[in-house]
This record gives structure tokens, sequence and C-alpha cells, in this order.
């Protein structure tokens, strides 16, 4: 079973008057418990192709299955629902929300989920510990360094164990230390809990971390390979 | 221990105390206002009622059939003991009279007018009016001094007459016969309502029967209840008594919003337009309020955004919103009650005098200090109105976060 699967998918944008393409037919299979990059200049479709993946967008044309579901003519609740269920979500940044201290942050999801009290707050510290926030579990945003808040949004990401981690340039706003510091634990993470990490870059060091670095240009893929990661 | 939600949306109240606050505030006085306009009209319309009550028609009256619209003198209650006896034994009565009523020329020695003249039991009157307070010259009308009167400060003006001065009566019997007396007057009284100093005598009720030929009838029985709520209850006791008696064809009963419709529909007037009033107060806070959420729905568009894409359904975040609106609602609609309550009871306590007013309001037997009346039903009728409003206006920002789209909402 592919953990994603995208078949001939195309995205056309509407800007004024012009058509702009921004996905222009990828076919893409990604398994369980990979850790890639998608990698390309601005505009080449990364967080359009991220955006199908997780249900935030639909495509003009293509399918887009995950773990075996086709999502593309899903319904906005049974999307919330995936989203929810089987998609962690980690963005370039502003990604917590600001009066909810860490751990409440994360425990937010696990509320959704309909997880008892007890068992939220335990599991969320766990997963804060595991992302190396200990001590830091009532700070709320505006108190925790870019780098601190991007570590709870990846404990907030996969706390609840979701089949896939899309996570949109998250080191974009981190200086290089921190960056690395994140990707780090993000593999860790990754090897860890075997959970299949998605995250787009334009960033070198970033792309160094992938186990497999998919090249977009235009809307297509212009280079898909495994490789070594650091 | 509160639920997440509940947390997010207390704290997010105070992301912009300012605002916050502010809106909180236009909650609260509209509230407090509400409650204490309310217990103002309340109270008046009380001060009102028992003006009407002490100053002529009592609680209730009994009369005969027709009497209230045609005022024909032949309309009487016979027999008036039988119907007292059956007054005697309700409990909720406090005080009961009998009254006739005629018209008649009074004249002096130098002038004549047309004068009402009422036959009143001078003890049972002093129990259901405030007739004799009014004294302003001589004295009221005494049980053991035969064919005296007790008449308005401006007729006796008028008359030209002063205590121990004599009038003669001139007017029509129950019988159709001439009824014409000499009374002395005793005294002369001051309502401050000029309509009834200028045209009002009050005989002795025998004397008052035995010159208008009544055979010991009455016009009115006039009955004062121990409070206003217990007016309907008498009134359906003394119709299935009068029906038991088996008079129900003869005679009816009367409450207070019959006898002076007048009061019942200024009463009404002042209702609708006092709701036209606090109507368009409510809408000026509502406006304020959906400005404020308006704002919360523009300035968090991103929040609203991530909190979509990790899984939020637009119905639960649309519910956080309203549970933020609630919040601030029952903070402004708590203090706004505690403050009018405060406000509305140093005034129930103490009054507000109208002293520029004073004569006007006599003109309608009030007092010139009148009390408000705090009540559940002021506090409920306010709140409530500023609760369904704010609640309603809240619900538009709130509909508009279920038609964000995520792509957009995390562009900003």
């Amino acid at each position: 079973m592919k953990m994603v699967l995208c078949r001939g998918l195309r995205k056309i944008y509407r800007q004024g008057k012009m058509d702009v393409v921004a996905l222009d037919g990828i076919d893409l299979a990604i398994g369980k418990g990979e850790f890639v990059a998608l990698a390309g200049p601005s505009g080449s479709g990364k967080t359009t192709l991220l955006n199908l993946i997780g249900g935030l967008d639909r495509p003009d044309e293509g399918e887009i299955h995950l773990q075996d579901q086709l999502i593309n003519d899903m319904d906005q609740s049974r999307l919330a629902e995936l989203r929810l269920r089987q998609i962690g979500f980690v963005f370039q940044a502003f990604n917590l929300i600001p009066v909810l201290s860490a751990t409440e942050n994360v425990e937010f999801i696990l509320l959704l989920q309909g997880v008892e009290a007890g068992e939220r707050r335990q599991r969320a510290r766990a997963i804060l510990d595991d992302v190396g926030l200990e001590g830091l579990y009532d700070r709320r945003p505006a108190e925790l360094s870019g780098g601190q808040q991007q570590r709870v949004a990846v404990a907030r990401a996969i706390v609840s164990d979701p089949a896939i981690v899309l996570a949109d340039e998250p080191t974009a706003n981190l200086d290089s230390t921190t960056g690395q510091g994140l990707l780090e634990m993000m593999k860790e993470m990754n090897e860890k809990k075997r959970v299949t990490f998605i995250f787009s870059t334009h960033d070198a060091m970033v792309m160094d971390y992938a186990r497999r670095l998919i090249l977009l240009h235009d809307g297509r893929i212009v280079e898909d390979r495994q490789k070594e990661g650091k | 221990m509160f639920s997440l939600d509940a947390k997010m949306a207390w704290r997010n109240l105070w992301r912009n105390p300012r605002r916050s606050i502010l809106t909180l505030a236009a909650i609260a006085f509209a509230t407090l206002l509400l409650v204490f306009m309310l217990s103002w009209q309340f109270g008046s319309y009380e001060t009102m009622i028992n003006a009407a009550v002490k100053g002529s028609t009592g609680h209730l009256q009994v009369q005969a059939r027709d009497y209230h619209e045609k005022k024909e003198m032949e309309m009487v209650i016979d027999d008036p003991e039988a119907v007292a006896a059956l007054i005697e034994s309700l409990p909720e009565v406090t005080a009961f009279t009998f009254r006739g009523a005629a018209f008649a020329l009074a004249a002096s020695e130098e002038r004549t007018y047309g004068t009402a003249i009422l036959g009143i039991d001078a003890q049972r009157e002093n129990r259901v009016s405030e007739l004799k307070a009014r004294v302003r010259d001589g004295h009221y009308l005494q049980g053991d001094e035969g064919y005296t009167a007790f008449l308005g400060g401006i007729l006796a003006a008028n008359l030209r007459v002063v205590p121990g001065d004599e009038i003669t009566l001139l007017g029509q019997g129950r019988d159709g016969s001439v009824a014409a007396t000499a009374v002395t007057v005793s005294g002369t009284f001051r309502t401050g309502q000029d309509i009834i100093d200028r045209a009002t005598l009050y005989l002795r009720l025998e004397d008052f029967q035995e010159t208008f030929a009544m055979a010991g009838a009455v016009h009115q029985i006039v009955i004062v209840g121990r409070t206003l709520d217990a007016v309907p209850r008498i009134k359906a006791a003394l119709q299935s008594g009068i029906a038991r008696l088996g008079r129900d064809r003869e005679l009816v009963v009367l409450d207070w919003s019959e006898l002076a419709p007048g009061l019942l529909q200024s009463i009404k007037l002042d209702l609708v337009s006092g709701f036209i009033f606090y109507l368009i107060l409510i809408v000026v806070v509502a406006f304020s309020i959906l400005n404020t959420f308006l704002m919360v729905v523009l300035e968090r568009g991103r929040e609203f955004g991530v909190l979509l894409a990790i899984g939020v359904t637009p119905q639960r975040l649309s519910r956080l919103l309203l549970l933020e609106s609630a919040a601030l609602t029952a903070l402004g609609l708590i203090s706004g009650i505690l403050l009018g309550s405060l406000v509305t009871w140093y005034y129930q306590v103490h009054g507000i005098v109208f002293s520029g007013a004073s004569e006007m309001l006599r003109q309608f037997g009030l007092p010139e200090r009148i009390y408000p009346r705090l009540s559940l039903l002021s506090i409920a009728v306010g709140a409530g109105l500023v609760f369904v409003i704010t609640w309603l206006t809240a619900l538009y920002p709130a509909g508009r976060v279920k038609r964000i789209s995520i792509l957009e909402a995390m562009k900003q």
C-alpha cells in the first residue's frame, strides 16, 4: 500500500486574465516511512502539490490517493476528518494558536479526536519531551523562539500518529543552526515512529537531509531520486 | 475545570483588551439602562394605578349592568348589604365602600354650578380613598352631622362659600322625581386635580339616598384588594359569588382597567414608545458587537486557516466564535444587571423628584416623587432583549467563518 499516490495531477490558477499552470501532469508514489523533500525554485509547484496531497485544495485533473482512498471527491467535512486523523501539518510560520500553551496546542488535536483529558495531557507532554521541549510545556507561542515554535508544530503534527506529515518550508523562517536542529528532530521522529514526512524546500541544506529528493520545475517533476540522507 | 474551547474563548477575548472592554461596556450600559428604565416604567405604572385606585375607582367595583357606560340614576344596586356580605367573605379584600352618584345644580346665595354629587359612607370611604387627607378648610364629613357637604376647593371658591355656609342642591331622583335639599358646608378639599376640585361635592350616603329617592340602593360598591396582583382572583370570586346569589344578569364586576380604560391605554402607549426607544438603543449596541466580531474574523484569518487545515470543522470554528461572543455578552449582561439593579435600588429607596413638573403630575393625581420598582420582570426583559439581539448579531460573523477558504485565509 502506498501512502500517497498521485496520477496525472494538473492544477491551473487564474491570475487576472491569465491561466497559470501550477502543476502539469504529476505522477508520484510515496511509501510508508519515507522522508521526502519536494524541491525547486519559487513557483515550481511545491506548495500546490503539498496542498493537494493534504486535501487543502482540489486538482483540476488527475487523482490523489491517500492510503488507497481517493480524496478528490471527498466533501469538506470528510476532508476535515481526513486531515484531522491522517495528516499532520507544519507550516512556515504562525502555526500555533497564540492563546494556548505549548501543551494545549498539542492537546488541541487530541481534543478534536475525542481523546479523554488525562490521556491528552500525558501524550502531549511526552511528545513535547520527544521534540526537545521538556519544561516549556506551559509557555505560550509568544514566549517561545521560532525554532521552539516549529518544534511544537511538529509535535502537534505527529502526536496523533498520522499517516503522513506535510511540512511547507518548515525551516524558511529559522536560522541555519535552528533549522538543522529541527530537521534532525524531524528525521529522528521519522525513524523512531516511522512517520512519513514530505516537506517542501528550496534550501540546499534541507535537501541534504532528505532520503528522497523530488525536484519540480514549472509544475513538472524533473528529477526523482533516492539518496543518502544526512 | 473549563474545557479547552472555553479557555480559548476566554483568552481570545483579552487579546485586544481595550476593544473587548469597550464592547463589554456598551452591552453593560445598554443592560443597565434597560433594567433602570423598565423598572422606572413599571414603578410609575404602579404609582399611576394606585393613584387612580385611591383617588376614585378602587381596584374593582360592583355596579348595575350598563351603569358604567350610561350613568343613569335608576341603574342601581338594590340590597347592597347582600353583596357586601359576599365581599366580606373574600380574604384578599382589604376594604370596600358604597357610593351613590348623581348630577345636580348647586346654588349658593350668589352663584349656581352644575356639580357631580357623590354619596359616601364617611367611615368606610376612609379605607378605600384618601379623601379625608385632602381637607383644605373645615372638616371631613362626620357620621353624626346630617345634611353636610364636603366639596372641592375650586367649586367652593366659585360658589363663594366657606365652611358653615349653606348650599341648595337641585337634581333628579332615582324615580324621576325632583330631588332638592339644602346642605351646610362642613369643609373643602384639594386633590390637585382641577377637574375633581372644580365639580365634586360629597354628601353622607344616607342623606344622598334620602334626597335622591334611592330607597336604600347605591350605584357603586368600591373594593380595594390586598395587592394589584390579587385583582383578577377577587374579580373571579366575586363574579361566581354574584352568580350564586342569582344576580349575575343584574350586576357586573369591573376592574381598574375597565373602570379607567384611558389609564390602561396610556400605559400601553408608554410601553410601546419605550420599547421603540429600547430597540434603537440595542441596535446601536448590536452594531458595536458586529464591528468587534467582524474585526476578529478579519484579523485572525490566518489563524482560522491553520485551524481549518489541521482538521477543525467550520462548524466547530463557528461555535468557538459564538462561545467568545457568549462570554463577552455574559460579562456585559452580568455587569449591566448588577449596576442597573444597584442604581435602580438606590432610586427605589430615595425616589426621583420631579419638582418642576409637580403641578402637571398633580393634575393626574400623581405624587411629585416617583419610585422605580426593581423586579425580576424588569431585569429579565431588559437583559433578555440585549441577550437576544447580541446573540443574533454574533451569528453573522460566526456564519461568515464557515465560508472561509483555507488557502485564502492562510495567505494573510
